[in-house]
């Protein structure tokens, strides 16, 4: 089995876990590298927090087998896998002081006592509240407690940190500190982490690797660069960012560019790496981050590769950007997100829209899909 | 003037409701430190006669002293009974998880004297003489479920991340109790040691049942003296247990709040 690779912190194979009926988690299979942060993604429900709860050992796969550092652990429980775990609610003991807290773990790890004090004392320094360590959890704010709960786990020298949506209970500014602090540590101390979000921009920002999952089934796994800008089925692109999604067919390739034409007979150029033949049934991807968008009267001459006109039909404000809906002519709706320039365009403005043939990925055309 | 709103109404029914409660306990307070004999208004005089007759009661102090340890010995049982039971139905599922526990707070709801004669007839049924053990059993049949509701309703709030985030950091299933488990629980634990002690300590209608010539309680003693005559000594006696079972409770809401301030 592939668990002999030294470098593989983690394995799953064929995971599968059943709530009763319910099948919470179907046939997975995930590597995760040593020293990597592996980020597991997807809308609540879809079997991400169950997926690093069998890791953890809190619960138990109904097949499947689970591997850390190539031993095969479905038979060891939680308080023998040398894991740190990381809550949504901190979950730091209430009623121990941080000092206490964060020298827990070390007390089942045979560590002097002062090597005990030494070790909380670099954790605590490391997660910048060196001086908490007599205060009591319900002292410190949200963010202080998550610092501590991290401080707590890494403190023990884990094979694995596992981190739960670790940023949700955080108010919105705390949460990008937290974020990049989070990042930070994990990269200076090459900790194996796999992190838990539901949160697109938190996944993106940090991942070596993510793995996209829906419904208990693995959606598409790579860097994050990868799944945003390549993905391979119509879920990983609605979820990560909106997109617009149009029904066509291959009609060429030319110059190594694929010419689409939609059911519209709009025709579009794309240049989506995968091999596609003439007459392929596929689907038209277009982030609406990707359009550029002028009045028509200031469109620039030269054109990406893909231009059209229309009429905007509804826009919204959103601060630093500006989400439009445009009918083109010839009868297409797209959804547009723009960053606003100087002044954002109106409700019935004539625009013209221009987007590059490297940002119109394709998927296999609906029917050509089993239905899932 | 004063005007008759219908406030000052309800203002006046609460009071009345209140004398109506208290009354008959202050004055039993009042006329335990009366010198006659049979204490009736107006009191004739002020002194602790009673209470230094009471003292020197040999029955009465041993009624104390066994009511006493039945107490203690009755809280320390159903506590030891009641965490193990409230961690499984709160932690576990397990089949007929509902129906046990439904049936571990019965004794609640089936009435004292049903309790005290069906225990008696059970002790019957296994030959077995009335006895200390027997009461003890019996009082930690009447204890165990309020006990056990004060205990679940704590470990239901005890959020199970945290036995979780100990688990992970390489605490055994022991550890984790002792460490976060039991810590969590025991303001519930020492609530439901004394509510255990107080509903012990006040109980006559089982125990009369149940209570054997050597052990008897303080209330049942009382029930006996009063048989034959109403002394003073009685009304000192009543004073004394209703210090007892005031004050254990509010010691337990006083323990509640000084750990409650400091944790959660």
């Amino acid at each position: 089995m592939e668990s002999s690779q030294k470098n593989m912190v983690v394995q799953l194979r064929g995971i599968v876990k059943n709530f009763g009926k319910l099948e919470a988690v179907k046939k997975i299979d995930l590597d995760v590298e040593q020293g990597s942060l592996v980020t597991l993604l997807g809308p609540s429900g879809c079997g991400k927090t169950t997926i690093l709860r069998m890791i953890a050992g809190l619960e138990h796969p109904t097949a499947g087998d689970i591997y850390i550092k190539g031993r095969l652990v479905n038979d060891i429980p939680i308080h023998r896998r040398n894991l740190g775990m990381i809550f949504q609610n901190y979950a730091l003991f209430p009623h121990k002081s941080i000092f206490d807290n964060v020298a827990f773990g070390l007390k089942y790890r045979n560590v002097s006592k002062t090597d005990i004090k030494e070790k909380v004392r670099k954790a605590l320094e490391m997660v910048r509240l060196p001086d908490v360590g007599d205060r009591y959890p319900s002292q410190l704010s949200g963010g202080q407690q998550q610092r501590i709960a991290l401080a707590r786990a890494i403190v023990i020298e884990p094979d694995v940190l596992l981190m739960d949506e670790p940023l949700s209970a955080l108010d919105e500014n705390l949460r990008e500190d937290m974020r990049r602090e989070i990042d930070n540590l994990q990269q200076m101390l090459g900790v194996t982490t796999i992190f838990v979000t539901h949160d697109q921009r938190e996944a993106l920002s940090m991942s070596d690797k993510i793995v996209v999952l829906n419904d208990g089934v693995l959606q598409q796994e790579g860097p994050p660069e990868d799944v945003y800008n390549i993905p391979t089925n119509r879920f990983v692109a609605d979820f990560l960012g909106s997109s617009n999604f149009y029904p066509g067919r291959v009609m060429a390739k030319e110059n190594g560019l694929y010419r689409i034409r939609l059911e519209t007979g709009h025709e579009f150029l794309s240049n989506h790496p995968f091999n596609w033949n003439q007459g392929d049934k596929i689907e038209l991807v277009i982030r609406a981050q990707k359009f550029y968008v002028y009045a028509e009267n200031n469109a620039p001459d030269e054109t990406l590769g893909n231009s059209f006109k229309g009429v905007i039909k509804d826009r919204s404000y959103m601060g630093g950007e500006v989400s439009y809906f445009i009918d083109l002519e010839g009868g297409l709706s797209i959804h547009v997100i723009s960053i606003v320039n100087i002044r954002a365009l109106k409700i019935g403005d004539r625009v013209a829209v221009d987007v590059s043939p490297r940002h119109c990925g394709l998927l296999p055309g609906q029917h050509s899909i089993a239905a899932s | 003037m004063f005007r008759i709103t219908g406030w000052s109404l309800i203002r006046l029914f609460t009071i009345m409701i209140y004398v109506f409660m208290f009354l008959p306990i202050v004055v039993v307070i009042i006329l335990s430190f009366d010198t006659q004999q049979f204490a009736s208004f107006p009191m004739r005089g002020f002194t602790f006669k009673w209470y230094v007759e009471l003292s020197q009661n040999e029955s009465i102090i041993r009624a104390f002293k066994s009511s006493i340890m039945l107490g203690v010995l009755a809280a320390l049982l159903s506590t030891s009974i009641a965490i193990p039971a409230a961690m499984a139905f709160v932690r576990y599922s397990f089949r007929w998880k509902n129906s046990l526990n439904t049936l571990l707070l019965a004794p609640i709801m089936v009435p004292e004297v049903v309790l005290g004669v069906s225990l008696l007839l059970f002790m019957r049924f296994l030959q077995q003489p009335k006895s200390f053990a027997m009461l003890l059993l019996g009082h930690v049949m009447l204890t165990l479920p309020y006990v056990l509701l004060i205990v679940q309703a704590r470990m239901v709030s005890i959020q199970e991340v945290y036995e979780e985030a100990a688990k992970s950091l390489g605490a055994g299933p022991f550890h984790t109790f002792r460490e976060v488990t039991f810590p969590l629980l025991l303001p519930a634990i020492l609530a439901g040691m004394l509510f255990a002690f107080t509903i012990s300590f006040d109980n006559i209608t089982a125990t009369l049942f149940w209570a054997t010539a050597e052990h008897q309680t303080v209330p049942v003693r009382i029930f006996g003296m009063l048989r034959h005559s109403i002394s003073p000594e009685i009304n000192a006696l009543g004073t004394v247990m209703i210090f007892f079972t005031i004050m254990i409770p509010l010691f337990a809401a006083f323990l509640i709040r000084y750990f409650g301030k400091k944790r959660i």
